[in-house]
């Protein structure tokens, strides 16, 4: 094999192949920088893109809510009406919650009085304990806060028994069966719910204003007569009726949300726990808002307390 | 109520217009189209059951199987097409009509899908409780009936929880037998199960064609239960039915799915 012969680039050639390939080495770095910018205005256009796609669900399930209410009250009058059932749901909504707000109440009651105390003694006002507790318990704490605890209670419990029921086809098993599924786990629930809230706050009030009593006995020696009658010289009727049936909405809030979460979940036990969660927290969310819509609506029409 | 043992009110048939199938067809479905979104799933299916006959429906996963059932109970409305059942338009009927029409079906889901808060017995008994107006005696009759023909008398008082998968899935059966059927869809039936159990649950639904002369539709892709099974079957693939016959039949196919598929039992 002849020995390969050397070839040798001039100079003149050599500074230009140089120069040419500096050249190109600096535009592909600057194409390499544009590229580069590009990348990082996309990327920042798409961080920003997500925005739309948060609205999309949520109005997607804000009117997928909606119906559910429409489809509430249309089939609220038609057969079949389960009557038992809503029994079962009163007992369960009621009856086994009753140890969790009988505590909140009475827990809630004492430390009123407990906190105030303090505070009225140091403008000798500490007679107006009772009328204050009373006004607190009976017109706002005692409300939201039985509403708060129930819906925690009970909006992740209906949330995850339906999501659980509609991933493993038994609410397409009722269905089929033509058992009518919305009447039998949706009107039912929600029912109980109207008519139990307002039951079990009453039951809250009653146990903070003992609460509240029993405090102040062991502080102050208070009369239990004079405990009542201070409590509601400054109540009217109009302000504890008001406040308590406020909790049937609230009721309804919670058993409508919570179904219809429940009701719609679509894929495995994950999403069961998210719509549990979800229940939970956006019944709370629309409880306290709703609240605040009803408060201004009772001042409106019946006036401040006391006046 | 509508007590499935009462006879039916004699009324017009809801036909829409179409030409209903023969007597003797009690499901027919022509031209089944349905999407979700840009998923095309079934893209004009026809098929049509006889009465007293085993059909079965075969394919992949995610080929659109429970999908084509979920049409003939009407869980699912399709989106072109129509779903005949026993001579009426299953797609068109509504309120008392419809739940008249869906008593005359039972429907066996995948995992059985018993109402797990319930025994066993009051599975049974929801279903005869809202549609009848029998006896308590005869309410227990029907159950003890049922129970024993899917080969599971003892376990009454058991919670679902407390079943195999085997055993829930005939208890799902009892409950759909429990208000007398003419026809059965089956859920992927044997999915899950070990191969005597398959076995077991396959031979109940020929028996019950056999013996009560209940006609039914069982979309699986297990071929073993197929083979006990099936009169006629059905390979749906894209969302269309490629291929139809007997097993056998499919089975020298030359459309390369329906090829694969078989290879995959090899």
């Amino acid at each position: 094999m002849p020995p390969r012969p050397e070839i040798e680039e001039p100079a003149d050639d050599l500074a230009g192949s140089l120069t040419q390939r500096l050249r190109t080495a600096r535009r592909s770095r600057t194409e390499e920088k544009i590229l580069q910018e590009k990348e990082l205005a996309e990327a920042l256009m798409a961080q920003r893109r997500p925005r739309e796609s948060v609205w999309g669900p949520f109005l997607e399930r804000a009117g997928g809510l909606f119906g559910f209410v429409g489809q509430f009250f249309a089939r609220f009058w038609r057969p079949p009406y389960e009557g038992k059932e809503l029994l079962n749901q009163m007992d369960e909504v009621g009856t086994r919650s009753l140890t969790l707000t009988g505590i909140v109440g009475l827990s809630i009651g004492m430390v009123l009085a407990m906190q105030s105390r303090g505070t009225l003694a140091r403008f000798g006002a500490e007679s107006f304990l009772p009328g204050m507790l009373a006004l607190s318990v009976f017109k706002e704490i005692g409300p939201v806060l039985t509403s708060l605890v129930l819906a925690g209670r009970l909006g992740a419990g209906i949330a995850a028994e339906l999501g659980s029921m509609k991933v493993t086809e038994q609410i397409d098993a009722l269905e089929v069966a033509a058992l009518k599924p919305f009447h039998y786990l949706v009107l039912t629930r929600v029912l109980a719910c109207v008519i139990m809230f307002p039951l079990m706050t009453i039951l809250t009030d009653v146990l903070a204003m003992c609460g509240g009593f029993i405090e102040s006995a062991l502080s102050s020696n208070m009369d239990y007569r004079m405990f009542v009658t201070e409590a509601f010289a400054s109540m009217r009727f109009a302000d504890v009726i008001v406040d308590t049936m406020k909790t049937s909405l609230f009721g309804f809030i919670v058993g409508i949300v919570s179904c219809y979460l429940g009701y719609n979940v679509r894929g495995g036990t994950r999403e069961v726990g998210q719509a549990a969660m979800q229940a939970v927290v956006l019944s709370s969310l629309m409880i306290l808002l709703a609240d605040v819509v009803v408060v201004r609506m009772s001042l409106l029409f019946f006036g401040a307390p006391g006046t | 109520m509508l007590d499935p043992f009462v006879p039916e009110p004699a009324h017009m048939p809801v036909t829409g217009g179409a030409v209903p199938p023969p007597e003797d067809v009690v499901v027919d479905l022509r031209d089944l189209t349905k999407s979700f979104g840009e998923k095309h799933v079934l893209q004009g299916v026809d098929l049509a059951l006889e009465r007293g006959t085993s059909a079965v429906v075969l394919g992949g996963s995610g080929t659109g199987k429970s999908v084509l059932t979920k049409h003939i109970v009407r869980l699912l409305r399709p989106d072109k097409g129509e779903v005949w059942v026993m001579g009426e338009r299953m797609d068109l009927l509504e309120g008392d009509a419809l739940d008249r029409k869906r008593l005359h079906i039972g429907y066996l889901f995948q995992g059985g899908a018993l109402f797990d808060s319930m025994t066993v017995y009051q599975n049974l008994q929801f279903f005869l409780d809202r549609h009848t107006r029998l006896s308590k005696g005869e309410k227990n009759d029907l159950i003890a009936e049922s129970l024993e023909s899917v080969n599971l008398p003892g376990v009454a008082q058991q919670f679902p929880a407390e079943l195999s998968g085997g055993q829930r899935k005939r208890i799902g059966l009892a409950r759909a037998l429990v208000l007398k059927p003419d026809i059965i869809l089956y859920d992927e039936p044997t999915t899950g199960l070990d191969p005597v159990s398959v076995r077991v649950v396959s031979e109940l639904i020929v028996k019950l064609r056999d013996e009560r002369g209940i006609s039914s539709i069982s979309i699986t892709h297990d071929l073993l239960a197929a083979r006990i099974i099936t009169d006629r079957a059905h390979f749906l693939f894209e969302g269309k039915i490629v291929a139809a016959g007997t097993l056998d039949e499919l089975r020298h196919s030359d459309h390369p799915a329906v090829q694969e598929f078989f290879e995959g039992e090899v």
